[in-house]
């Protein structure tokens, strides 16, 4: 009792140091180092209160891979001359942004203070229909089931950034590989993770999203895997990424979301409802859509970091 | 036989935690790259193994302790890898001194 406690306010007042250290730093490299450790130590008050889902996936996209995102970003800054560290606002505009900063944590707050006991929600009700799905997982059950809809527009998002990304390709490079090569290694630290990982990351990967059904993972989680072990191997120059205008690479990013789109509509006309599943066969559909929509998340994850097609060199 | 799994779980983790403070000092205060470095990794390396060895008769399962094994493996991998790739770049960027 008393040692959870002591781990939950060493938790809070770590996430909230850090998160001053983000906001302190004056180098940007800095802080996104301690953006990504502060997405660590949220994973684990998530774990704390008992969100495996969501303390898996604050680890593996909240923390690794937007941190890889920002750091690419930050690269990408640093060559256009653009960076510099940040100058500290006037008094003025200091005084404001914190008593907005101020309120808004007060109301914040306060919201969660107000909640009535037991807080609100429809975790009963999914509880009570969760065997209608077939699954073990109440969280996938409401990702795939309840709330499909809410699933199937974040997956089509993805590719809607993937296409955003691409575009801001220059007229020369356009249609070219996504990202600047990375000379190949064959020997040292980058060589080994990249022959030693992807085959137990792929794994893992496959494992998190069987597991997804009955326990915590997924889909999402078990993509940010497999984007990683694709970036490490990428990072090693050891593979060559398809121009974008290769049709299996646009198809294995669309797959996923025209799928899910397609049982969504064969639901309308068999079942009558969009993302109706059909009796019986609901968990086997359900982990159809999960394993294409994995591929497909994975792919435009990674490609995201990878960046639009263009001819600098790799940092 | 569970008081002395007990027993052997706190002592090991004791351990391990002695070897995580140790690191801890060694990263605040070693006056170079290079020898936080060798602070942090030994940290990672004996501290966690230390803490996995001494979580092993608590797993429960065979799965649960393959499992325990293969973070510290993982770990171990990623810390080998990622401590000489920092050397290089701070030998980069602050050449001998």
């Amino acid at each position: 009792m008393i040692a959870g406690l002591a781990v939950d306010v060493l938790l809070a007042a770590g996430s909230l140091g850090l998160a001053l250290g983000v906001i302190r730093a004056r180098r940007v490299f800095t802080a996104i180092a301690l953006f990504i450790a502060h997405g660590l130590l949220l994973a684990l008050a998530w774990v704390r209160l008992d969100a495996l889902d969501v303390a898996l996936t604050e680890a593996a996209i909240g923390a690794g891979l937007s941190g890889v995102l920002l750091l690419a970003a930050r690269h990408r800054l640093a060559r256009g001359g653009s960076e510099r560290t940040t100058e500290a606002p006037g008094r003025v505009a200091t005084i404001f942004i914190g008593l907005g900063c101020a309120c808004i944590t007060v109301a914040l707050g306060y919201a969660v203070l107000a909640l009535p006991k037991p807080a609100p929600g429809l975790a009963a009700e999914v509880a009570a229909n969760l065997a209608a799905t077939e699954l073990g997982n109440p969280v996938t059950g409401v990702l795939m089931v309840f709330r499909g809809l809410d699933t199937l527009l974040e997956a089509a998002v993805l590719v809607l950034a993937v296409i955003g990304v691409w575009s801001l390709a220059p007229d020369a490079t356009w249609r070219g590989t996504p990202g600047a090569p990375w000379p190949a290694v064959t020997d040292g630290p980058r060589a080994l993770l990249a022959r030693l990982l992807p085959p137990i990351g792929i794994v893992v990967a496959v494992h998190i999203l069987w597991v997804g059904a009955d326990a915590p993972g997924g889909k999402f989680q078990a993509a940010a895997i497999l984007a990683a072990m694709g970036l490490l191997v990428w990072f090693a120059g050891l593979v060559r990424v398809p121009p974008t205008a290769s049709w299996p690479l646009r198809a294995t990013i669309a797959a996923g979301p025209a799928l899910f789109m397609a049982i969504g509509l064969a639901g309308l006309a068999v079942e009558g409802a969009f993302l109706a599943y059909p009796e019986g066969l609901v968990k086997p559909t359900i982990l159809i859509v999960e394993f294409v929509l994995a591929a497909s998340v994975a792919a435009a994850l990674a490609l995201l970091v990878m960046g639009a097609p263009s001819r600098d060199a790799p940092p | 036989m569970s008081l002395l799994a007990d027993a052997f779980t706190i002592l090991a983790i004791l351990a391990g935690i002695g070897f995580f403070a140790a690191g801890t000092a060694g990263l605040l205060r070693f006056p170079d790259t290079a020898s936080r470095l060798h602070a942090l990794t030994k940290a990672d390396h004996l501290g966690l193994g230390l803490v996995v060895i001494g979580l092993l008769p608590q797993a429960g399962s065979l799965a649960n302790t393959l499992r325990l094994l293969a973070v510290w493996a993982l770990v171990l991998v990623a810390s080998a890898a990622a401590g000489p790739m920092l050397a290089t770049l701070t030998r980069r960027a602050e050449p001998e001194t």
